[in-house]
């Protein structure tokens, strides 16, 4: 006869309204971690797909991902001249917020190297890659749209060509998938009055410089956008990514191009690491110790539930005593039950967390060393949960099962 | 005195307290309950009836005096001779004021956890058990728990329990205090039944005077000191 079991049959709906109430809290520590797993598969993610064997950004900046890079277009020239290198295109990745049919839209901008790159490689639940050089967009789908959809950025308005799946930024914005001029041109459009005024004051910093004087051809060119003043206007793009030719030794070529004084070269490792220890690793540590915190919380809450459930049976471990029961036949009880509670527990946190969990704003990524974790140390505050019961139990004299 | 001895006390005492505040309970408390035999314990309350059937049952020590139960000297002065809880468990049952069963479990269960316990467990002691709640007419309540129960069918239970194990000695505290008369007469007729057909030795303590002529020794007690009748 299982005496955990009994006491349990005779207090079910105690004991289902309290195993309901930890599973939420251990659900949220699971949440927790599938958050952090998330961060690090979409990080990684992007930086997998897109390819790659070298990324080449802005000196002594760690690549687009972390922070601002801009480095110039002809960039992708020079690195595909270096020996060793099959193939080099242009990468630009910003990040946009703008109000598109009067509601906020945050998304980042990823620019394809048209015509070497349409997009063959994303992950398309639906629809296709690009197929033209302008005005088409290829959407991750937790951004909500469908295909066909036209969305406005800037002067322009994109259609929806296809839909992806998994193709999120670290910050955990959806991606829009454009060309490299389309992204510039989102990337840099301004209103018209800015402009105007940027306008007037090329042409004013013009009459000082030597270059303009000696060609007045190039004062025609001022009017430009700026992404198209390649000699006069900053870098345009984020980053050059190079693919490395069969059997080239990519540790060679990335020192040849380290070499050069206004580039800095990641290896697809590299901007990996820099990613998980740069931007996740701060995310890592905070939902680190709030897992900590909550897992203290729900040991805290067990032990009280089960101090309290312990004191509700103090008569029965008498009597069980008088009776003759061995210190162990009451331990076992109440580890038992402290057991019992903390799986149900987790049974419970795993089941309504596998529903509520797709309907989070970030990816949330359970995986199976993480749940064995969790329910290892489920096991664990289980038990040191039950010591408080345990310790009073201990305590109770056969005498008191005579009183009243 | 020449039948065997189920139980007997030496010249037990039981003081609370100490210096000013002591408290003497028990005073040179000697008795003998040979085996078969079905003894009552009288005094009002407080005399320290209770406390002699607590020390005889190894649930409080004495302060001096000696216990032997079946022949065993288990108590000696404020030493204990024995592992107390496997002796109670194999040689005392006890029936109590209130049937105390345990809540969670019902009838049937709360007489095979004494067999349990015990060793004896699965469908022996299941078998076991309803035969003794059949034995007393409450077979058919076997699978209801305790709040289902009368106060009579409850007591009827903690009697089934307390000699499931076939113990040498059965100790009942006012056993019959929740009943009617009607039951409480059955109650006392079972414990001289148990006795004579069980050949254990049986201690009632109660304040019922009516039905004393099923006994077979009467002791009485008042502040500590015992006297048989």
């Amino acid at each position: 006869m299982n005496l955990a079991l009994k006491e349990v049959r005779q207090n079910l709906g105690r004991f289902g309204l309290t195993a309901v109430g930890i599973g939420m809290m251990l659900m949220m520590v699971m949440g927790m971690a599938g958050i952090y797993r998330g961060l690090i598969e979409d990080a990684i993610l992007v930086v997998d797909r897109i390819g790659g064997d070298l990324w080449i950004v802005q000196k002594d900046t760690r690549g687009p991902f972390a922070e601002v890079s801009r480095v110039p277009r002809t960039l992708v020239y020079r690195v595909q001249a270096v020996p060793g290198v099959d193939s080099a295109r242009e990468f630009v990745f910003h990040t946009i917020q703008r109000q598109v049919d009067g509601k906020p839209l945050r998304m980042s901008i990823l620019g394809l190297s048209w015509p070497r790159d349409k997009g063959e490689w994303l992950p398309l639940t639906s629809g296709r890659p690009l197929s033209r050089n302008h005005f088409e967009i290829v959407v991750d789908r937790t951004l909500g749209f469908r295909l066909d959809d036209r969305i406005s950025l800037g002067k322009d308005t994109f259609r929806v060509v296809g839909i992806t799946s998994g193709m999120v930024s670290s910050g955990g914005d959806g991606i829009g998938v454009v060309t490299v001029s389309d992204s510039q041109a989102i990337q840099f459009d301004n209103v018209g009055e800015a402009l105007r005024l940027e306008r007037s004051a090329r042409e004013r910093r013009a009459t000082d410089v030597d270059i303009f004087l000696n060609q007045p051809k190039l004062v025609e060119q001022l009017s430009l956008p700026a992404s198209r003043l390649p000699a006069v206007t900053s870098p345009q793009i984020s980053a050059v990514i190079a693919r490395m030719s069969p059997g080239a030794d990519s540790e060679q070529v990335k020192a040849v191009i380290a070499g050069w004084g206004d580039v800095s070269v990641f290896t697809r490792a590299g901007q990996e690491d820099l990613l998980l220890q740069g931007m996740v690793d701060k995310a890592r540590r905070q939902l680190g110790m709030f897992r900590m915190l909550l897992t203290i919380i729900a040991a805290v809450v067990m032990s009280l539930i089960l101090y309290t459930m312990t004191l509700d049976k103090l008569h029965s471990i008498a009597l069980l005593k008088l009776l003759g029961a061995a210190d162990r036949t009451i331990l076992a009880m109440l580890i038992q039950q402290a057991i019992g509670l903390g799986t149900t527990g987790y049974v419970l946190a795993l089941l309504i967390g596998r529903q509520l969990f797709p309907y989070f704003p970030r990816r949330v990524v359970i995986t199976t060393p993480d749940l064995v974790q969790l329910f290892l140390i489920v096991l664990l505050i289980s038990l040191i949960s039950s010591l408080l019961g345990i310790w009073r139990a201990m305590r109770v004299k056969p005498a008191e099962a005579l009183m009243g | 005195m020449s039948e065997p001895l189920a139980i007997e006390t030496f010249r037990i005492n039981k003081s609370y307290g100490s210096g000013r505040t002591e408290v003497l309970a028990l005073k040179e408390a000697s008795l003998q309950v040979p085996k078969g035999q079905v003894v009552a314990l009288l005094g009002p309350s407080g005399s320290g009836k209770s406390t002699l059937l607590t020390i005889i049952g190894l649930v409080l020590p004495p302060t001096s005096g000696q216990v032997r139960i079946d022949g065993h000297l288990v108590v000696d002065g404020s030493s204990i001779t024995t592992n107390l809880r496997t002796f109670r468990r194999r040689h005392i049952g006890f029936v109590f004021q209130k049937a105390n069963l345990i809540p969670f479990l019902t009838a049937s269960e709360n007489v095979e956890i004494a067999m349990q316990l015990n060793g004896v467990a699965g469908r022996r002691a299941r078998e076991r058990a309803r035969e003794l709640l059949n034995e007393f007419g409450v077979g058919e309540r076997s699978n209801d728990l305790p709040f289902r129960l009368s106060g009579g069918e409850q007591q009827r239970v903690a009697i089934a329990r307390a000699l499931a194990n076939s113990p040498d000695v059965i100790l009942a505290d006012e056993p019959t205090a929740a009943l009617d008369s009607q039951r409480a007469k059955q109650v006392m007729e079972l414990f001289a039944k148990i006795a004579h057909q069980q050949n254990s030795g049986v201690i009632v303590v109660t304040h019922d005077h009516r039905y004393l002529d099923i006994f077979d020794r009467i002791y009485e007690m008042e502040d500590g000191v015992l006297h048989e009748r």
